[in-house]
């Protein structure tokens, strides 16, 4: 059992991570109705600058995480302002294939600049470890889980009380009728980008310090990022819960397959774990295509 | 009598035509001509290079199909290009290496068919929904399908990769080797003449394809897909028919590749997104929508990666390895690919088929072309 509590533990931190990035897909697609596929790449970049702002600048931990959410959230609005706002009007592939480009971008920039970074991002837990009975689990993981659900805290209250929050969900409903209420469609748009760029810092930053089994500092957390999306998909598109919901599941039994894979699916060759994600999201598209708690689209023709 | 203009379209059957003009018809004659001469001049190193072009303008034409006709983004090229040069690999090479030893038609034939099933199989879940759920489905594919080629050492090699079929034998004519009234052609440039040939072929069947029924229904689909079903196109149907034909096209690519490649080992940077992500550039530097627009883009920039690991190395800010300062060739080579991207969806949609289209119609209208229209 202790071995099945210590995966739990473990998935859970992963499953924080796909939040993160998640809440970031979700916040674009609920303003915009496109799937930001760069937004892996915002993470990756995230992470790195972090990294750059404490090694490099010798910022401390906090300060430079705080100025590298400042840097994300001016990098989202630069891409928004530069490329996706000259995309207004096109058919939506169009704008998904722009994502990819950018998060195509991104991972010759981050290579080049950085090379293989010596180390993880220096924070404040370390390597440090919390024993709970018999299970042991990294505070960076703990920190993370707290994380991610500090953020979905902060985004619902945000949704829920804030002007800029509601002026939001009246943009996700109807872009029009929006305008026509008097809200600055553009202005709202922006903040998503911004926001999704501060996410994706978060993000960048815990796989960075080691959360979850991922393998730290390197352009491969383009990779884990987007396995965000199984998480998503699996949660519903539109909703911030479902992000946290269907990454905590989609980690948890990552996790587990990683760790049970040898005595529950023997047949099946070493690492399935690491693309048990995407096998579980095409499942959901067959069972279950808006997800748990995502918005059906009816449209009657 | 003022005659009327070459491309004026008068009826139906006239806008169905395969050549639209005689003009087109001498530019065909011209490119045929190209096409038998240039094998003659090309040395080894650049019939390699046109060749990967060839093989590239393949699987473009098939994602085009799909992105530029239908609307829908796949990032899947790079598993369907995997499977066809596997296929090709296991049930073509000699059995000494583990393979099946079959003739080219027959690993070209099932190469096709597994294809389109796999097309089938992750296409029905992914195109049941409105919205585009296929480009987040067919980038799990790319990573589900690196995982199947790293973990099927039989049929791969696993992380060792494997060798591919050697000899390419159709119609009697070898043409990795080939022989024709006397003349013998090197690997390269025989080979050149058949990809070119499948290129072609390809070519004629999109054509034929978006002329007709099928081919509407894919526009309609892509350019409104309410109404296009209220005059009763199935979109459910018709999606899932592009992205089986693109698929099925794109194992052909695969298949080609795999013999020009000669030797294929299955990792990230050979099979990876990256690769998905330049055919998408491709199809969007040539021109969505058109048919010449892939192989154009495929022509410029489909054979940019075997360019640049020869002649990149001159460049002052190219470093040989990762860990040099300076960019290295692959990160070079995904830069490219990422700014044509942006570029060319932000300033110029229709790709390069749209520019020649500007300064054709400038020209066949003047004097009365109105600037910036």
């Amino acid at each position: 059992m202790t071995k099945f509590f210590q995966l739990v533990a473990s998935g859970a931190a992963l499953g924080a991570v796909y939040a993160l990035v998640g809440l970031g897909f979700v916040v674009i697609y609920r303003a915009t109705g496109v799937i930001n596929l760069a937004q892996a790449g915002m993470v990756a970049l995230g992470a790195f600058l972090v990294y750059n702002a404490t090694a490099t600048w010798d910022l401390p931990f906090w300060l430079a995480v705080l100025v590298s959410m400042g840097l994300g959230a001016l990098l989202g609005i630069v891409l928004e302002r530069l490329v996706l706002r000259r995309m207004v009007g096109r058919p939506v592939y169009a704008v998904i294939l722009v994502t990819v480009g950018i998060l195509l971008l991104i991972e010759p920039i981050v290579t080049t600049i950085w090379k293989n970074p010596a180390s993880n991002i220096e924070s404040p837990w370390g390597l440090e470890k919390v024993t709970i009975g018999d299970v042991n689990i990294l505070q960076v993981d703990i920190a993370t889980i707290l994380l991610a659900a500090a953020v979905l805290g902060v985004f619902f209250a945000f949704f829920r009380y804030t002007k800029y929050g509601v002026a939001m969900r009246a943009t996700a409903v109807d872009q029009e009728a929006a305008l026509a209420q008097g809200i600055n469609v553009r202005r709202i748009v922006a903040l998503s980008w911004a926001i999704a760029g501060v996410v994706a810092v978060l993000a960048g930053t815990m796989l960075g310090a080691g959360a979850g089994p991922g393998t730290g500092l390197g352009i491969g957390i383009t990779v884990i990022s987007l396995k965000a999306l199984p998480a998503v998909v699996l949660g519903g598109l539109d909703s911030p819960l479902g992000a946290v919901v269907g990454g905590a599941i989609i980690g948890i039994l990552e996790v587990l397959t990683a760790g049970y894979q040898s005595d529950v699916l023997p047949f099946l060759p070493g690492g399935f774990a690491a693309v048990m994600p995407w096998v579980v999201m095409l499942i959901v598209l067959v069972v279950r295509p808006y997800g748990l708690f995502g918005t059906r689209d009816v449209r009657r023709v | 009598m003022a005659r009327p203009s070459r491309r004026l379209v008068r009826n139906y059957s006239h806008d169905l035509r395969l050549i639209g003009t005689r003009r087109g018809q001498l530019f065909l004659v011209a490119l045929l001509a190209l096409y038998l001469w240039l094998p003659f001049q090309l040395d080894d190193f650049w019939a390699s290079v046109l060749t990967l072009a060839g093989i590239t303008a393949i699987g473009a034409l098939g994602l085009n199909l799909l992105t530029g006709y239908t609307g829908q983004p796949s990032l899947g090229t790079a598993a369907f290009i995997g499977l066809g040069a596997f296929t090709a690999s296991y049930c073509g090479r000699p059995e000494d290496y583990g393979g099946l030893g079959w003739s080219f038609p027959a690993y070209l034939a099932v190469a096709i068919v597994l294809g389109a099933g796999v097309g089938y199989l992750v296409g029905v879940p992914a195109l049941r929904l409105r919205g585009n759920y296929l480009i987040i489905a067919t980038l799990g594919l790319v990573f589900v399908a690196i995982y199947i080629w790293r973990s099927w050492e039989e049929v791969t090699g696993g992380n060792a990769g494997v060798p591919m079929p050697i000899d390419v034998e159709i119609f009697g004519l070898n043409f990795t080797n080939l022989e024709v009234f006397g003349e013998t052609f090197g690997r390269n440039q025989g080979y050149f003449y058949l990809v070119w040939a499948v290129v072609a072929l390809v070519a004629l069947l999109c054509k034929n394809l978006v002329r007709s029924r099928p081919g509407r229904a894919f526009q309609a689909v892509r350019d409104r897909d309410v109404a296009a079903e209220v005059v009763g196109v199935s979109l459910f149907r018709t999606k899932v028919g592009a992205f089986v034909l693109s698929s099925a096209i794109a194992t052909v690519g695969g298949v080609f590749y795999g013999i020009w490649i000669q030797y294929l080992v299955p990792d990230d940077s050979s099979l990876g997104l990256n690769l998905s992500i330049s055919y998408l550039a491709i199809i969007i530097v040539g021109g969505v929508g058109t048919i010449y627009g892939p192989v154009i883009g495929a022509l410029l920039i489909g054979a940019m990666p075997a360019i640049i690991d020869e002649f990149a190395g001159q460049l002052p800010f190219v470093s040989e390895s990762a860990t040099d300062p300076g960019i290295s060739k692959p990160a070079l080579q995904t830069l490219l690919y990422a700014i044509l991207i942006i570029v060319f969806l932000v300033a110029e949609p229709n790709g390069l088929a749209g520019v020649w289209r500007r300064v054709r119609d400038y020209f066949a209208t003047w004097p009365l072309a109105k600037r910036g229209s």
